[in-house]
């Protein structure tokens, strides 16, 4: 199929690109940015003027619920989420049930998603056995079977010595540990960031320590080890200057938050709203607004939604009681853009979170417009109003602490491998 | 905060003391003094609740509140139905929205709900029909706005005024959500100074910003109050490592005659119940002249009469 | 002030004579807050009542409570004598639906059983709502339902009536 996508502003962190041009797309690439190749004629011609023409959203960590967890949300729901929410390539834990654990299981997710209309699908694997934090996994094995990389579901394994062979083992191949910097016993108990709002509410803590102490841990190791670490949801002002001086030192290690982290703070707590039960926990202002200053001078290498589709049982109970999460893979994009609005930031250096910089922590192509590249391309509208509800999101999780909130920036087509798997309704 | 309040600002729900205005403290306090001659007469009903229906909803057990919840409803003449609902026999948050609803199927009018979460009784206030009101129990370390309410009686009762008063909350802070309900009380009726005595491990970050100051140093903590308002430590602080033993703990944050003497001679010293005697308080203080201890118990019944029929007031007939 | 209303005075001094002859020893009078009350104060001591005198409260009894709450400002009822087998002299100073008469009557009964109860006011206004009549009345005066006739205490504890 030929696409012509006509008079969008096309921007391309990678290829520092942000002009009003043409972009052709023939069978699964594109072909051609500014003129037409020669004898090409579409199939196709999207209308792209007063859009943004950027390459296909790269989102770190989305969850898919498949296996087990199907009551929630299903491989088919949520992969068309993301694509309506612009996004091309995404990765997803191994949180399921079972975990992402054994090859079979990961191929048989693959192939799953492969069938389905939406994005790449790439699965991180689990670091040890059923994550248990006990046993290692076949690190290799899964790799051959598509893991991009391993990690340990929402804190750290508390036997750290597993954590340091894993590492050694990791290393010798060569594979990259996403590791998600909570200490479990620090964090044991709490469900709110450990601050003035949880006192003053009575809700138990999870301290800043929770992160930096693990934080410490994982970079030690990480540089004693040599192991490629990418650090899973900072939230912490402390854990960023960790992050930060350690790269300063040369240790090749990145990061990543969520999108709600770059918006919320405990202060949105006051109502007992369980939709704001998050891990990471929403932390002070001070926390926050590190992490927006952090997007901006690169010390944050690239935002996810860290999407996660509860159904609404687990959130209609006392915040305490109630699963944490949000879902936000349709979110991650508006709520991209509205930091970069308020922070001043230049709408390329904003995509670049998430596409070109994720797309290289993933390790896989996409991410960016070259010619030759794969058409994963998501084609939004900057001005775009909407207001999200139930019936504005297509996941099946309706647990976003955005809810009835005024959004701005809408995907208006997602072209994955050059197919258009999501147009947005006239 | 603005749920608990009408839009022309009179109480819909009680959930919390934190943001309510002074005026409304005030005006509870004053209505509860005149429940109190009620409780005088022989004959200790008025007929202001009758024909209303409230339900007890108790997810964490407790007699004592129960009781004096009970009592107060019979008082204004209306039909109490008491509801212990064990949690075990309860899943998810289903089970509670749903005994709500039939609940309210069956023309409740009022819940008076105690759960063991902090935002048990927001989350069920946010669900209920605009003719219901919510009164909070109890619900986990948040609030307790009711035994806020009748110690700040007490207070009244004993010393007149707030606003030249020097008040010290003493012991586990942490876990006590009657003490945050206390410190939002003290500081909104306009108390000077409160103050806040206990080990770091039992006090929770950031506290100063309720409003209190806060002192490790039980004597340098005392001196000089005119209220001391002792909390009850439980077992439970011991193991989960927040304190070694409960003898070191008195040693150091008991309440002794000793340590008394160094308030004001005329101090008062309270205690929510149920007390752990040779914990936090010495026999000798908890029965002495100063205590004030039995007194607070007949005064909840009154506030809660007050309580109750100022929701129940807020027109919805 | 409308010029044809009396002065409070004399029509209290009327209501003693009335009054009078009725009594007896053990007799009570127990006035209504608040205008009842001064009412009742200045004819317990016109009439030398031995017994002291009797003060009502009946925000907790009102019928409208519903509908408009508590009022802010609950005084305490008074009654410093057993009820039991007692006569009395139940005062107000303006009778109108009847509703607030209804109100004490109904507080009286919860303190005990009272032989009898009569009924004195300083203006019957008409518009009564329940079966409910004055034993004695200081100034009968028709009042249309838009206007309000009320029973002021003056600093110097002279007392008057006016139409609003």
């Amino acid at each position: 199929m030929k696409i012509h996508i006509r008079n969008g502003r096309v921007v391309d962190p990678m290829n520092a690109r942000d002009e009003v041009a043409d972009v052709f797309v023939t069978a699964s690439k594109i072909v051609a940015i500014g003129q037409a190749p020669a004898g090409f004629h579409a199939n196709r011609t999207i209308d792209a003027a007063g859009l943004v023409v950027c390459p296909g959203l790269v989102d770190l960590s989305v969850r898919l619920r498949e296996p087990g967890f199907e009551y929630r949300a299903t491989l088919e729901s949520e992969m068309l989420a993301a694509a309506a929410g612009g996004i091309t390539s995404l990765a997803c834990p191994p949180d399921t049930d079972p975990p992402l654990d054994e090859p079979g299981l990961v191929e048989m997710l693959k192939f799953r998603a492969r069938n389905l209309p939406g994005p790449r699908v790439y699965p991180i694997g689990a670091l040890t056995q059923k994550l248990e934090g006990k046993m290692l996994t076949e690190m290799a094995e899964l790799t051959e079977a598509g893991c991009r990389a391993f990690t340990q579901a929402d804190a750290l394994p508390a036997d750290t010595q597993v954590l340091l062979r894993a590492m050694e083992y990791a290393a010798t191949f060569g594979f990259s540990l996403w590791l998600r910097p909570q200490d479990m016993s620090l964090a044991r108990g709490g469900v709110a960031h450990d601050g003035a709002v949880a006192s003053r509410l009575g809700l138990p803590g999870i301290p800043a320590l929770a992160e930096t102490v693990a934080l410490a841990t994982i970079l030690q190791l990480a540089r004693a080890t040599g192991a490629r670490v990418h650090i899973a949801r900072l939230s912490t002002r402390d854990g960023i200057a960790m992050v930060r001086a350690a790269k300063a030192q040369g240790l090749a290690v990145t990061c990543d938050v969520a999108s709600t982290h770059v918006h919320l703070s405990e202060n949105d707590l006051v109502s007992f709203d369980s939709h704001l039960h998050l891990v990471p926990p929403l932390r002070s202002l001070r926390d926050r607004d590190a992490i927006r200053e952090a997007l901006r001078d690169g010390s944050i290498d690239a935002l996810c939604s860290d999407h996660t589709p509860v159904d609404e049982d687990v959130k209609q109970v006392p915040f305490g009681e109630s699963a944490p999460g949000a879902s936000g893979v349709e979110l991650l994009l508006p709520l991209t853009l509205k930091w970069a609005r308020e922070m001043g930031v230049p709408l390329i250096q904003a995509i670049d979170l998430v596409s070109w910089k994720p797309a290289q922590i993933l390790g896989v192509p996409g991410g960016n417009l070259a010619v030759g590249s794969c058409a994963d391309i998501c084609i939004f509208d900057e001005t775009a109003e909407w207001i999200v509800t139930p019936k504005t999101l297509a996941s099946q999780g309706d647990n976003t602490p955005f809810l009835n909130h005024p959004m701005q920036g809408r995907v208006r087509y997602t072209l994955i491998d050059g197919h258009i798997d999501f147009e947005a309704p006239h | 905060m603005n749920l608990q309040l009408t839009p022309d600002g009179r109480l819909r729900h009680l959930l919390t003391l934190d943001g309510l205005p002074r005026a409304i403290l005030t005006q509870i306090l004053d209505t509860a003094e005149s429940f109190m001659d009620v409780g005088e007469r022989e004959v200790k009903k008025v007929p202001l609740l009758r024909g209303k229906s409230i339900f007890n909803l108790f997810f964490e057990p407790s007699t004592r509140t129960r009781t004096t919840f009970e009592i107060a409803a019979k008082r204004l003449s209306a039909d109490v139905v008491n509801l212990n609902i064990a949690t075990s026999s309860q899943s998810k948050g289903e089970a509670i929205l749903d005994t709500v609803d039939n609940l309210a199927a069956m023309h409740a009018d009022m819940f008076i709900v105690r759960h063991s979460q902090s935002g048990a009784a927001h989350f069920i206030a946010r669900h209920v029909a605009p003719h219901i009101s919510v009164v909070n129990a109890g619900d986990g370390r948040h609030a307790h706005p009711t035994q806020g309410l009748l110690d700040m009686f007490t207070i009244r009762r004993y010393k007149g005024e707030f606003h030249n008063l020097t008040v010290a909350i003493v012991g586990d802070v942490l876990h006590s959500r009657v003490a945050r309900s206390q410190i939002h009380a003290l500081t909104t009726l306009g108390v000077p100074e409160v103050r806040v005595i206990g080990p770091k491990t039992l006090l929770p970050t950031g506290v100063e910003q309720m409003g209190v100051r806060v002192f490790h140093d039980m004597e340098a903590g005392l001196a000089g109050c005119d209220v001391v308002i002792m909390l009850r430590l439980q077992n439970e602080r011991m193991k989960g490592a927040l304190l070694p033993s409960a003898q070191e703990y008195f040693k150091f944050f008991g309440l002794t005659p000793a340590k008394l003497a160094l308030a004001r001679p005329d101090a008062i010293v309270m205690h929510p119940g149920p007390m752990n005697r040779g914990v936090e308080i010495d026999s000798e203080v908890a029965d002495g002249p100063q205590s004030v201890i039995l007194p607070q118990v007949t005064y909840g019944i009154a506030v809660r009469m007050a309580v109750m029929a100022l929701l129940a007031g807020t027109g919805n007939a | 002030m409308h010029a044809s209303l009396p002065d409070v005075d004399p029509l209290i001094a009327r209501l003693a004579d009335a009054i009078a002859p009725t009594l007896t020893p053990d007799t009570v009078i127990v006035g209504i807050h608040t205008g009842g009350v001064w009412v009742a104060e200045r004819l317990h001591a016109i009439l030398h009542c031995a017994l002291p005198l009797g003060t009502l409260d009946i925000s907790f009894y009102r019928d409208d409570f519903s509908r408009i709450g508590l009022h802010p400002q609950v005084k305490p009822s008074n009654l410093p004598f057993d009820l039991e087998g007692r006569d009395i002299l139940l005062v107000d100073d303006v009778l109108h639906s009847g509703r607030t008469v209804r109100a004490a009557m109904n507080e009286l009964f919860d303190y005990g059983r009272p032989a009898s109860i009569r009924l004195a006011v300083l203006v019957d206004r008409g518009g009564h709502e329940l079966p409910i009549r004055p034993d004695f009345t200081g100034l009968t005066l028709a009042v249309p339902d838009h206007q309000n006739i009320n029973l002021s205490r003056l600093d110097d504890g002279h007392l008057t009536l006016t139409l609003a």
